[in-house]
């Protein structure tokens, strides 16, 4: 998203359309009720969740108010009480060192050790999945907890958005552990 | 006898003007040296480097080592710096600039290829996935759905749709390498009646030539998407994050 928006302004490429984020569609339709999410599902699990505020879309694009859709979004998905925020956050969230070509620059132990102080800001936050609405997010904080063998799982936001609507397949649930993989299974 | 103060001014240091003349914040006589990037930077000690080294080195002309070090590729430009920066001197602009000063062939192998990749189709996918692999991995994830998926009969996913209001980009690691992961976002879409379309091109989100900081190809890929969105009629660029 930044690539394209900063590459708009940079060399003056005049278009006519504007950029959206699907994180401020989803908490847009969830407050008309189009989306009607609920975290009935997570009620007795209790399986507690953290976000990643992706630094592309909210300290270099939207700001804070998109970050503060994002987390409208989670707890309305898994349950106000089932959410823990990360420390610092927002606007001034750590990189999780995914971003910049990282995880392509062949700099894997740089990376690695750049992404402890993601790593040590999920497992202070105690919980069982990170999710993390952006892919160079997803395949870094994925591997910091495989290579640091810390036990959360990584996941997209709409695996958990469409969990909750009771309309996630089978086969669409490789990024949720045992405990989920059978939860609110669609009624077919 | 005290030694005299340096006067920058005397010292030479083409990247230093090279920092003033491209950058709008490139006055760096604007830093404070208080540290505020470095303590808040998860890149910092790597290579012994840290934000505010950097900048003092750029600032002293040791154009050699600011030009030489892989530190600029394990800064991640994620701009944490300049937004706790009392002065906003932007920093991340200074390592894209420190990146470009690489002879092209000599930067990450791997981001230099998924630029490369990138440029091999209107598509714009680093992994280099073509318009027609595309549509086929679309229409055949599509089809499985609603083949096998009770209730999801009338799922879509359209291409090409002209006149839509979303026009919908799509990270190539998703149809490449885990089509499933996309069946989640079209069924969330279908539920709220969203009027969405992909596009044959312009499609693939990320942009590896611009951590490349290579501008002509960065400006290129920007070109294709936007003439992808505006061909479409589309009215907005829609991110999956």
């Amino acid at each position: 998203m930044f690539a394209v928006r900063a590459g708009l302004q940079k060399f003056n490429i005049e278009h006519n359309f504007e950029i959206e984020s699907i994180i401020r569609l989803y908490a847009r339709w969830i407050r008309e009720d189009k989306l009607k999410v609920n975290s009935d599902w997570n009620k007795d699990l209790q399986v507690k969740f953290t976000v990643q505020d992706p630094c592309q879309l909210v300290r270099k694009s939207f700001g804070d108010p998109v970050a503060e859709d994002l987390r409208y979004v989670v707890k309305k998905v898994v349950g106000e009480e089932n959410f823990v925020d990360m420390h610092p956050n927002r606007s001034n969230n750590y990189c999780c060192g995914g971003g910049g070509g990282y995880l392509q620059s062949g700099y894997t132990e740089a990376r690695h050790q750049y992404g402890k102080v993601k790593l040590n800001q999920i497992l202070a936050t105690k919980a069982d999945y990170c999710i993390a609405p952006c892919h160079n997010c997803h395949s870094q904080i994925h591997d910091l907890s495989e290579h640091f063998e810390a036990d959360y799982h990584t996941v997209h936001l709409w695996t958990l958005i469409a969990l909750s609507l009771g309309i996630l397949a089978e086969n669409e649930r490789e990024y949720l552990g045992d405990d989920l993989k059978e939860v609110n299974m669609p009624g077919y | 006898m005290a030694e005299e103060a340096l006067k920058v001014s005397d010292l030479k240091g083409e990247f230093r003007k090279k920092v003033r003349e491209l950058l709008p914040k490139g006055n760096l006589d604007l830093c404070l040296t208080c540290g505020t990037c470095s303590g808040g930077c998860p890149a910092t000690g790597l290579e012994g480097m840290d934000p505010r080294k950097f900048v003092r080195m750029v600032m002293l002309g040791l154009d050699e080592e600011v030009t030489t070090t892989p530190w600029v590729w394990m800064c991640s430009m994620c701009q944490r710096c300049i937004y706790a920066c009392p002065m906003s001197v932007d920093i991340p602009q200074m390592v894209g600039l420190a990146r470009q000063a690489w002879p092209r062939e000599t930067r990450p192998k791997g981001i230099l290829g998924s630029c490369d990749m990138a440029l091999r189709h209107d598509t714009c996918s680093a992994m280099g996935t073509s318009e027609e692999d595309f549509e086929f991995v679309v229409e055949d994830v599509l089809a499985e759905v609603r083949e096998e998926q009770p209730g999801w009969e009338n799922l879509e996913a359209p291409i090409n749709k002209k006149g839509a209001m979303y026009f919908l980009n799509q990270n190539s690691r998703e149809p490449v390498t885990e089509p499933e992961e996309m069946v989640p976002l079209w069924k969330i879409l279908h539920l709220v009646g969203a009027d969405w379309t992909y596009g044959t091109k312009g499609w693939a989100a990320e942009n590896y030539c611009m951590f490349l900081q290579d501008w002509e190809a960065w400006e290129h890929i920007v070109r294709v998407k936007a003439k992808a969105v505006d061909d479409l009629e589309c009215k907005y660029w829609l991110n999956t994050e």
